[in-house]
């Protein structure tokens, strides 16, 4: 990505004076000035983590690799694993839910269900041709990877928090910022590891 | 621009309606398509002629036209003008896109008053927005010509900085910049397809077909309101119209775009 970023004479600047004074830097301070909230929309949601602030760069490899897996290490202490110690759900809901992306913009209101988005970014059942390409295709992934437990967790560690073993990978944290519950992210492993599932067939 | 408005009525009115979704097509393609039925036209060319004509007529509290604006290449300049925005203009001492602009000219010329202004500044299916008619006759008259948006100023320069980071600035409950979206070739979100905004190819085919027409809303859509509805997507809060953020964002999209033939106003899904 380096490469590709130097465009011109324009770029000198770059990456200084990221932070003014305190700790908030120069760009967080004028989008909080330019945006307003908007229905569940808040403006704090512009209000970075750790994690956000570290992956703002238009440079990835340029994060120290320290840093990175400190953070990824937190972020994987945080991840709440079912206390059943199950972790397959039911297939068809995590269909459903994979294939709904409302929720969460200030067009939805707080009684609208969020959805998994999971088809924005990802092939999953092969019945669904209208899938986006931003991940991995997650078309036979029990095939592939196999049905073991183990497999089983890690699914459901990248579904709670993708950022917990990748940390600036696009995909969103969807059970640590508590989008999607417990129950529902069973599902979604269960779309993906149950033998029964479209996935594997 | 006369001769290419011989769209029928009916088929601006078509919309997607008329459109056959055909599997496994990206929407790009099917707007392809959409476009060889209207043979060489764009609704946008109803647009425009309605902002030409509100360009030129006097209204307003000072009872004035836009003919005296300037839109950075002289007052009243038109033609080209498009190409080489945002940029710094000494009066307002700001880097300004195209829309603040022109508000800034209807508060001086026509004693407009901004905050007014910047109430409603995206049309609906009953509203038709003043601003997005102007922006259509104004981004029409830089159709086939180069983007050269100039970067010499220290501000045009910090514009570029500040809407660059703001490109990479990643928050919100998914953790989304404009990066997550619009940083890899090829990628698509369900059939749509995504430019690749950090790549001058990907920035400048984007940029260039914007402002554009939107055949799912059968509205014409300005630039401001592109960036708003992708940080409804993003799922941030809402940028204020035309702000400083918008403006410096626009500023690092269309530099990138520079050297590329600007070809709006654009048709889209
Ligand atoms: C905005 C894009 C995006 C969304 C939305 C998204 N993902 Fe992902 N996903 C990715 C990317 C990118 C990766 C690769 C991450 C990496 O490099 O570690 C990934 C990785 C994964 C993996 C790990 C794949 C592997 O190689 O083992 C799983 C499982 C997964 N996603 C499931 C899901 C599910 C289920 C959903 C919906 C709840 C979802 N994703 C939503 C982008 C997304
Ligand atoms: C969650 C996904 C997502 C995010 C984040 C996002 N966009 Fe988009 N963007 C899209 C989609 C999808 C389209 C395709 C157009 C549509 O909606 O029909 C698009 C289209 C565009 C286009 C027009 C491309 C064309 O050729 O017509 C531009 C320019 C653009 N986005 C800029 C941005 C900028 C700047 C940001 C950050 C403020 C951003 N986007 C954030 C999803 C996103």
């Amino acid at each position: 990505m380096k490469a590709k970023l130097m465009m011109g004479g324009v770029l000198a600047l770059a990456s200084t004076c990221l932070f003014a004074a305190g700790s908030e830097s120069v760009v967080a301070a004028r989008l909080k000035t330019d945006f307003h909230t908007k229905g569940i929309a808040k403006v704090e949601r512009l209000d970075q983590d750790p994690v956000q602030i570290l992956c703002s760069t238009p440079d990835l490899d340029s994060v120290p690799q320290a840093q990175q897996f400190a953070l990824e290490k937190q972020q994987r202490a945080e991840i709440k694993y079912p206390a059943d110690g199950k972790y397959l759900g039911d297939w068809k809901k995590g269909e459903i839910l994979a294939q709904d992306g409302r929720g969460n913009t200030w067009s939805d209101t707080p009684e609208t269900p969020i959805g998994g988005n999971c088809y924005n970014c990802h092939r999953i059942s092969p019945q669904e041709i209208s899938f986006g390409t931003i991940g991995p295709s997650l078309y036979q992934y029990g095939k592939k990877k196999g049905y073991t437990e183990a497999r089983q967790k890690e699914a459901y560690g990248r579904i709670y928090n993708s950022k917990a073993f990748n940390l600036c990978a696009p995909m969103p944290r969807f059970g640590h910022v508590g989008a999607l519950t417990e129950a529902q992210i069973k599902d979604l492993v269960a779309l993906l590891l149950d033998p029964e599932s479209p996935v594997n067939k | 621009m006369k001769g290419r408005l011989l769209i029928s009525a009916a088929v601006v009115s078509l919309g997607m309606a008329g459109m056959a979704w055909s599997q496994g097509n990206s929407a790009t393609a099917e707007i392809e398509k959409y476009r060889e039925m209207l043979g060489d036209g764009n609704p946008a060319e109803l647009f425009e002629m309605d902002g030409e004509a509100l360009w030129a007529t006097a209204r307003g509290p000072k009872n004035a036209s836009l003919q005296k604006c300037d839109l950075g290449l002289g007052a009243g300049v038109v033609k080209g003008a498009y190409a080489q925005m945002p940029r710094y203009f000494a009066d307002s001492d700001k880097v300004e896109d195209l829309e603040s602009r022109l508000m800034t000219c209807m508060v001086k010329l026509q004693g407009f008053d901004r905050a007014e202004l910047s109430k409603k500044p995206f049309g609906t299916a009953n509203y038709k927005s003043d601003m997005e008619a102007l922006v259509a006759y104004v981004v029409g008259q830089s159709r086939g010509m180069p983007m050269a948006v100039p970067t010499a100023h220290p501000k045009e320069k910090a514009a570029f900085e500040l809407g660059k980071q703001i490109f990479f600035y990643r928050a919100g409950p998914y953790d989304f910049s404009c990066a997550t979206c619009h940083a890899m070739t090829d990628a698509r979100i369900r059939m749509q397809d995504l430019p690749d905004l950090t790549s001058p190819a990907g920035s400048q085919r984007a940029y260039t077909s914007w402002p554009a027409y939107r055949v799912s809303q059968s509205l014409f859509r300005s630039f401001q309101w592109r960036l708003n509805d992708c940080f409804r997507q993003q799922r941030f809060p809402e940028p204020t119209y035309a702000s400083e953020s918008t403006i410096a964002l626009t500023s690092y999209l269309a530099t990138m775009a520079n050297g590329a033939t600007y070809q709006g106003p654009g048709i889209k899904r």
